[in-house]
């Protein structure tokens, strides 16, 4: 098992050396630097200015050289300043990595919350018109682009009813626990909306495939009780592809939700990493994307593991 | 036992909902704050590093230039107390070496200005500033003020005099010229390299003492909103809101949901709607909302490689301008509040004449002009020339920009008809902009330019600012315009102060453009207001200088409360 775990995060830092350097070239190789775009926004800058701003930048130096200098800064846990915010990567990317945990992981635990009970009900009877409800409930979430969803609830819960803010973290000069959540609902709302369908048809489908398992029947013929079969006997196992595909959105939790953060003014990862990529914030783009590939890897891991802990047929050697 | 849970779990996220949805309704607006909605979140908030709209427009509540350009296109002292005019004698001509002709102004700042945290502004502060502005390490975008700025003495605490290298006609604009809190920021310029990374603005930028004008900052979430407050030690006339909140919604549909929701009072003009959102916006709930239009200095237009075998005929590019009809546009698409542009000049601005070539709608008079440069029509083929070479050429624009997207689909139906093909080749901005354009990598563009009034068009006309690899691709003038008359034109308008000789090299200027046409001039973009109609005083400038810098001579009027972000 240590073994396995020291193999793991072995080639979890190969892989995150490895997206450093494509991350890197693939921004460095976008046309046009900070530096041009400022120049055709601003007659006056002369080519001593774009010169001059290049060398302060670094952007007068090769890639390659400047991926290396990098890399070297980052292997001591300095990852360099954001040109744009004008402040430590980190320090900019902290922050909002809060309010993005805070958003995502809300949307996560509701959107699961759903998705697993509905997708086990539903599984029960497959073909039932309870299931038709749910299939076609969920197969409208998937559809509905995110950004036209937000608009409608933006539209029913704030412009209409007035019940709920439009968009923001909190109220100025209020900040509590009840304003903070108030302006929570409605991006959660969107989020969950939008990923529950997905978990309930996993769920759903590896569900109606455990229960047409020989264990299952033999554990209805001895009697049990109908939560016990889905509970005690079947749930374990419909979890393991529920597992896999949970795990992988894990990773999507620290990049944020570009089109749901735009919509609702909420300040979190997503915007960040796009406005730095765009912008070309190497160390802010990096040290984003970095974390999020980081946080990828880590869930899959952490997969791999509850996979051993549901499924005692799986051993890691 | 299932469909309990879900039943308790549905009742509990129902109660949740009403239970916050309940706690929203409780709140009230205080009725002395003014909520703001703008589609960008500056990056920094130095003054004097990088240049962004959304950075200008909150920082004019915070500090004043020395002088600017007011909303009728008039210099005027902001933290000067005179404007300085040889007539009052604090402008003095300056003989510089190799024959050069300089000028020495003398400016007072106002008597009564200090910042947020009490301490005088001074002189010191703009000996501090213009050090700083200097210094090619501090990371100073626009240095060139700086560089033409050749001394700098302080005649006493309140009182300086700069001379400039050159006399030009705007000798008086300082408006760009920064002044920093010397006792604050001193310590971060110790070493010039470091500045802009230690600057108090981004490590420390609720420091009272950063800011002079009528708010202070006192609040930032970054990418969400900024908190002004009134400023204490402000010297003006006291503003009316005691807080202002601007808040960053960077999808306009989201914007318009908010201020729908009453999350945001307005829409800025600077930073907020195009003109069509706005104008769909006026029919659905103009009963609601003000709506003010202002028409300005942004300048949308057609640049035309003029390196390009076929665009080099100036036959060709009139008969692309005969050919596309710009009234109809603009009264299509904009409800006409966008003027069709003769030249480069707005008809707001005291120089410009009607008195140049007017191109209308005449797809005959296109048709004769290509005849007439050897394209030859082919029944309803796209024109050829004798060669075989089909008239076929590649336009340019923002992707993702709605309302250039669609006039830039017009155009190319309108050109089809005359037989000119038009391939789209849309790029997102920092492509366009940082590349195609720059790297003169494009066959036509279709952009705006935004400037002050009476603004020189000289990195945009003359032939020296033609982009290359030998001046690091700077310089604006991307169609690679060479015209030594305009060249002319251009170095006599800088140094003539006379108005009315003045005048008379504008007009000239503005004529040999409509003639020549190195681009192909489409309208001036009006900007886009939206106001609750309680809020007067606010009056849209039309130019660079943002409505914020009168912000103190905002006010409620009958405000009727709504709910509160």
């Amino acid at each position: 098992m240590i073994r396995y775990l020291l193999l793991r995060l072995l080639q979890m830092a190969a892989v995150l050396a490895l997206m450093s350097f494509i991350i890197y070239a693939l921004i460095g190789l976008m046309p046009g630097d900070p530096i041009d775009v400022m120049i055709s926004a601003n007659p006056h800058l002369t080519s001593t200015d774009a010169a001059r701003l290049k060398a302060l930048y670094g952007l007068d130096r090769p890639l390659l050289e400047r991926y290396f200098a990098w890399g070297e800064a980052a292997l001591g846990g300095d990852f360099g300043y954001s040109r744009l915010y004008v402040k430590p990567a980190v320090e900019v990317l902290l922050p909002r990595l809060g309010v993005t945990a805070l958003l995502m992981l809300s949307s996560f635990g509701v959107a699961l919350a759903l998705a697993l009970p509905l997708g086990i009900a539903a599984a029960r009877r497959p073909g039932s018109w309870f299931d038709r409800l749910v299939n076609l409930a969920a197969f409208a979430g998937i559809s509905v682009p995110s950004f036209w969803l937000a608009l409608m609830l933006i539209l029913i819960f704030a412009v209409t009813l007035g019940l709920l803010p439009a968009g923001g973290i909190a109220t100025v000069g209020d900040g509590g626990l009840g304003d903070r959540a108030r302006h929570l609902v409605l991006p959660v709302m969107t989020l969950s909306l939008a990923s529950v369908g997905g978990h309930l048809r996993y769920m759903r489908a590896a569900m109606i495939e455990t229960l047409r398992q020989d264990y299952v029947r033999t554990a209805r013929a001895k009697g049990a009780s109908e939560a016990r079969v889905l509970i005690g006997h079947a749930l374990r196992n419909a979890l393991i592809p529920v597992i896999t595909v949970v795990a992988l959105s894990f990773g999507s939790l620290f990049s944020g939700a570009l089109i749901t953060e735009t919509m609702f003014a909420y300040p979190g990862m997503g915007k960040l990493i796009y406005d730095a990529v765009l912008g070309n914030d190497f160390n802010l783009a990096l040290a984003g994307l970095m974390l999020a590939t980081a946080m990828t890897l880590l869930a899959n891991l952490l997969a791999d593991l509850a996979y051993a802990a549901v499924d005692p047929r799986i051993s890691l050697k | 036992m299932l469909a309990g849970a879900m039943r308790r779990a549905l009742c509990f996220f129902l109660g949740l909902l009403l239970c916050v949805a309940n706690h929203a309704r409780s709140e009230p607006r205080p009725a002395d704050q003014l909520s703001i909605g703008v589609t960008q979140y500056p990056s920094t908030l130095n003054p004097l590093i990088d240049e962004m709209v959304a950075k200008s427009y909150v920082l004019a509540m915070t500090r004043r230039p020395l002088t600017t350009f007011d909303a009728d296109w008039q210099l005027v002292c902001m933290l000067c107390v005179r404007l300085p005019s040889f007539e009052n004698g604090l402008a003095e001509p300056l003989d510089l070496p190799g024959g050069k002709k300089g000028v020495r102004l003398t400016f007072e700042l106002q008597p009564g200005a200090r910042w947020g945290d009490g301490v005088d502004l001074t002189t010191a502060d703009v000996l501090f500033s213009y050090a700083v502005g200097k210094d090619p390490q501090s990371g100073v975008a626009n240095a060139e003020l700086y560089r033409r700025i050749i001394r700098i003495e302080a005649k006493d605490a309140k009182t300086f005099t700069l001379d400039i290298d050159k006399l030009t006609f705007d000798y008086a604009a300082l408006n760009d010229f920064e002044i920093l809190p010397a006792h604050l920021e001193r310590a971060a310029f110790a070493d010039p390299a470091q500045y802009r990374i230690r600057t108090r603005y981004d490590t420390d930028p609720t420091n009272p003492g950063l800011y002079y004008g009528p708010y202070r900052i006192t609040e930032l979430s970054p990418g969400s909103h900024i908190v002004l407050e009134r400023n204490p030690s402000w010297w003006g006339k006291p503003p009316y809101f005691k807080r202002i909140i601007v808040w960053t919604v960077e999808n306009t549909a989201a914007l318009e949901a908010n201020l729908l929701a009453h999350g945001i009072d307005m829409v800025a003009g600077e930073l907020g709607f195009s003109l069509d959102e706005a104008l769909a916006f006026e029919k659905r709930h103009g009963q609601e909302f003000h709506v003010l239009y202002k028409p300005g200095l942004t300048y949308e237009h057609v640049d035309l490689d003029l390196d390009n075998p076929i665009l080099a005929d100036q036959r060709v590019r009139q008969a692309l301008l005969f050919a596309i009809d710009r009234q109809a546009i603009t009264k299509a698409l904009f409800a006409g509040r966008d003027p069709v542009a003769d030249s480069f000049v707005p008809p707001l601005d005291w120089v410009y004449t009607d008195q140049v070539a007017r191109y209308p709608f005449d797809p005959g008079r296109a048709r004769a002009l290509l005849e007439a440069a050897g394209w030859r029509a082919q029944g309803s083929e796209v024109r050829r020339n004798a060669s075989g070479q089909k008239l076929s050429l590649e336009l340019a624009t923002t992707a993702g920009n709605r309302t250039r997207e669609l006039v830039e689909e017009v155009l190319q139906s309108q050109w089809r008809e005359v037989g000119v093909e038009i391939r789209l080749r849309n790029q997102p901005a920092r492509v366009l902009f940082g590349q195609s354009l720059t790297r003169r990598k494009f066959e036509m563009a279709m952009f705006a330019w935004i400037s002050a009034p009476e603004n020189v068009p000289r990195a945009m006309l003359r032939s020296d600012e033609i982009p290359n690899a030998g001046n690091g691709w700077s310089g604006e003038n991307f169609p690679g315009f060479r015209d030594a008359e305009a060249d002319k034109l251009i170095d006599d308008i800088e140094i003539e102060l006379d108005r009315d000789k003045r005048a008379l090299l504008w007009h000239r200027l503005e004529a040999l453009y409509a003639e020549k046409l190195p681009a192909l001039p489409l309208y001036f973009r009006a900007d886009a207001f939206v106001l609750p109609p309680w809020l007067e005083g606010v009056r849209p400038t039309g130019h660079q200088y943002p409505t914020t810098l009168w912000v103190e001579d905002w006010r409620a009027v009958g405000r009727v409360l709504g709910s509160a972000r």
